[in-house]
């Protein structure tokens, strides 16, 4: 195993990633028990889930890990062989147990330290369930014959100086006598003495007076013995270890005996005569009654596993690709190209094959948000019980698929949100008693596709959010002025803003300095908004909508103070144009935009950036009305719009400043890099500063 | 002499482990993912030896190697159980189903080559 290190961490790594589809099937088995739909397979597939987990901990020698399945195993075994019930009781100890079988698992990986008290006090609880009171795991033995009684007369004499070197190894003798048994099982006694000749010098005696004449015999009775003299310098544990599958189906005597006392005259015999004789006596037959194997279809799923870096690669490649395709149709349109000709009609469908290309490889990075979701049933268990409330919770779209790296990004905000609704959205079991609600709240983590994006809720059935109170310490914490009027909507919203905490008293469960704005930003990380929406007494829902994927995006091509800048579409509602009307000045140093009786901010996109200082006069002026991820709206004046379009995002790695307002660049079909903004960003940098402020 | 070998195990990692172990011995490694599929996987081929689990989905070690042992073709292929498993009565049950032997996991490679050549040559 030594000497090859690179495929053994490969299979390390592949095993860590079984682990994770087996802690999958086991959370599911277990969920399934305890929605109680379960059957006998079911508790099976947990213990094989469990059981593999042992297995291939043991290959990599991850103690912590194999004490703790064994463990687990064996009060598992215990409820499949029918000797202890599930009831709630166990079944909460089950889970609790999963969740730390994945923690040991991903600590295992990490190489980070475990949670041993937990460990020990879950141990307990398991050999309580079964009623062991000292944990029964000895290490397992590796080797499991018994040692047989043998009379070692071991008669050297080392002083004498005159001794041959043959004196000092020992002699053995053998006899071994083979039953029907031994050949039922597919042993074959002439392997067996290969073996004992690899020890060192063997003289073989086949015993032939058993054999009964050819007429008679039986092909299935075994006739034949043998004597075996074996001079080998090894221990009679060796001798034995030859032995070992065939213990119990054959007579078998191991003598030592020094060789001065080895009968001199006993004649060798050769093997291959003991090969013919062999070959007449085949395997006895089994008993037919055995049942034969079941004509299951195979429903062994076909499944590659690629590398994450060589579709990392493909999607550069055909982000690359669409870059190019772009530039050619820039590249024949500008060469005059009528839009009907051959040359033009073959492009539009070879954009129409980048597209399905570029969706296909897309789904290749997609995976169900289920392993996301199992997560978080797993955190509603944690933090249910550190604040003592009764929660359940329900998922719902487990299959729908979102991109890996979008996945692995929304783990953090989505613990941090499930926790907050487990602590201050739902009331105590008390409140809801009083309030007429059952006494188990319910979180539902919902995800669906909608439109091309993914939306993914988390919603209680709590007392919704306390609004007086929410506006109180906005005021109290000074961010709002405490004269001002908000909408219910505008409360609910400042739950966002940066060092907010509700909680009059700091939990140890989510007062952990972590607001909402952070979850916030981490959403918009990622492309997508977050939105809630609350109903006093009825419970709170936030709402978060993610891109499906973070290479490409679909944007608009604007030019502001000759530079081009690409702006997200999804965040562009409607575009307009700025007349006398429409135009309005709320205060000095405040325009707005009037839309549909509604005041909008304005903001000069090139005076956001710092490309020019604010113009004179803004009618005509183009305007993009942008949605604020808290439902406000803002409206940006840009230049000019140039075109709608699909763009491969180019992170801006760490060797750029990171500009507010710029999310990532883009290469566009000309060649040329445009800078993709972040509205939203934009829009708050300047709302620090000030509006439109028209030159006067 | 190069050994043709048919591995059933449900862990991808073990299958993994044993063809990790054997390739390099020179083996010819065939793999299966439980017993059902090992039954499927063992037509039409002769291997020298059966490596299988115990603790499998759909057909477990022991109906597999019951099954394997009523083929005529395979009466006498040595069946190495290689499991986690170490209970003795399992090992009977083992026995009786027809296996040549038995093994304890984690395997150290050497000594499942060594098994394998003592049962298979």
């Amino acid at each position: 195993m030594t000497d090859a290190p690179d495929p053994m961490a490969e299979i390390r790594g592949s095993f860590f990633i079984e682990c994770e589809e087996l802690l999958e099937a086991m959370q599911d088995g277990l969920q399934e028990i305890e929605n109680g739909g379960s059957d006998s397979e079911t508790i099976n597939v947990v213990f094989r889930a469990v059981h593999s987990i042992k297995g291939g901990a043991g290959a990599f020698g991850l103690e912590t890990l194999v004490r703790f399945a064994h463990r687990y195993e064996t009060v598992m075994d215990a409820v499949r062989s029918g000797t202890l019930d599930v009831n709630t009781d166990i079944l909460k100890l089950f889970f609790r147990c999963a969740d730390h079988l994945s923690h040991l698992v991903r600590c295992s990986r990490d190489e980070d330290a475990f949670l041993e008290e937990q460990g020990r006090e879950l141990i307990d609880l398991l050999n309580n369930s079964i009623g062991e009171t000292e944990p029964a795991d000895e290490p397992e033995v590796q080797i499991d014959f018994q040692p047989m009684g043998l009379n070692i007369n071991l008669d050297l004499d080392m002083d004498g100086p005159d001794l041959s070197m043959d004196l000092d190894i020992p002699v053995f003798q053998i006899h071994f006598a083979p039953s029907a048994e031994l050949f039922e099982t597919g042993n074959e006694p002439f392997l067996i003495l290969r073996t004992l000749q690899d020890l060192g010098p063997c003289e073989i005696t086949c015993c032939t007076e058993k054999l009964v004449p050819l007429e008679q015999i039986s092909p299935e009775t075994p006739y034949l013995s043998w004597d075996i003299v074996l001079t080998a310098n090894v221990d009679i544990d060796e001798i034995l270890s030859a032995f070992e599958f065939v213990d119990g189906l054959c007579e078998l005597k191991v003598d030592q005996q020094n060789i001065s006392t080895l009968a001199p005259e006993l004649s060798p015999l050769e093997v291959l005569p003991i090969l013919e004789v062999l070959d007449v006596a085949p395997p006895s037959p089994l008993a037919t009654v055995l049942p034969t194997p079941k004509p299951t279809p195979s429903a062994v799923k076909s499944v590659v596993r690629v590398d994450l870096d060589r579709i990392e690669r493909l999607v550069n490649l055909v982000g690359e690709l669409v870059i190019n395709q772009a530039m050619l149709s820039q590249s024949l349109e500008s060469a005059g190209l009528s839009p009907h000709s051959d040359a033009m009609n073959g492009l539009e469908e070879f954009q129409r094959l980048t597209r399905d290309i570029q969706d296909s490889v897309m789904m290749i990075r997609a995976q169900p948000v289920k392993s996301l979701f199992q997560r978080m049933s797993r955190i509603v268990r944690e933090s249910s019980a550190a604040v003592n409330k009764d929660v359940r919770l329900d998922t719902e779209g487990d299959t729908t698929e979102v991109d890996k790296t979008v996945i692995e990004r929304l783990a953090d905000p989505l613990t941090h949100m499930i926790r907050n609704a487990v602590d201050h959205g739902l009331e105590s079991t008390d409140q809801r008693t009083a309030s007429g609600k059952p006494p188990q709240g319910k979180i539902s983590l919902t995800a669906a596709h909608r439109s091309g994006r993914v939306v993914i809720d988390v919603s209680d059935d709590g007392g919704g959010i306390n609004r007086p109170k929410v506006h109180q310490i906005a005021i109290d914490k000074g961010l709002v002025p405490a004269d001002a009027t908000l909408s219910d909507s505008e409360i609910d919203n400042l739950l966002f803003l940066p060092g907010f905490s509700t909680a009059s008293e700091v939990s140890d469960l989510s007062g952990r300095g972590v607001g909402m704005d952070v979850v916030r930003t981490a959403i918009q990380g990622l492309g997508g908004r977050i939105t809630i929406t609350s109903q006093e007494g009825k419970g709170t829902t936030f709402s978060i909508s993610l891109p499906l994927t973070l290479a490409v995006l679909d944007g608009m091509v604007v030019q502001v103070a000759d530079e081009t800048m690409v702006l997200p579409l999804n965040v562009v509602v409607e575009t307009l144009t700025l007349t006398e009307t429409n135009l309005d000045q709320v205060r000095p140093g405040l325009d707005v935009v009037r839309i549909r009786r509604e005041f909008v901010p304005l903001f000069d996109l090139g005076v956001s950036l710092g490309y020019r200082s604010a113009l004179d006069n803004y009618i005509d002026a183009v305007v993009l009305l942008i949605a604020h991820e808290n439902n406000s709206r803002a409206a940006l004046i840009v230049d000019e719009i140039l075109d709608q379009r699909q763009v491969v995002i180019k992170g801006l790695d760490d060797s750029f400043y990171r500009a507010p307002g710029i999310a990532a660049a883009t290469i566009l079909g000309d060649g040329q890099i445009a800078l993709i903004l972040d509205p939203t960003d934009i829009i708050d940098q300047a709302q620090e500063i000030s509006p439109v402020k028209r030159a006067s | 002499m190069s050994l043709e070998i048919l591995a059933v195990d449900d862990s991808r990692t073990m299958r993994e482990m044993i063809r990790l172990a054997l390739e390099p011995a020179g083996f010819t490694v065939h793999t299966a993912d439980d017993g059902v599929h090992g039954v499927e996987v063992l037509e039409g081929k002769m291997p020298d030896a059966i490596i299988t689990d115990i603790n499998m989905p759909r057909m477990d070690g022991f109906e597999f190697i019951s099954a394997v042992r009523t083929q005529d073709d395979h009466r006498a292929t040595p069946i190495l159980v290689l499991t986690t498993e170490a209970a003795p009565e399992l090992k009977i049950r083992a026995r009786t189903a027809g296996a040549t032997g038995w093994i304890v996991k984690p395997f150290d490679p050497a000594k499942l080559i060594k098994a394998l050549q003592m049962v298979a040559g």
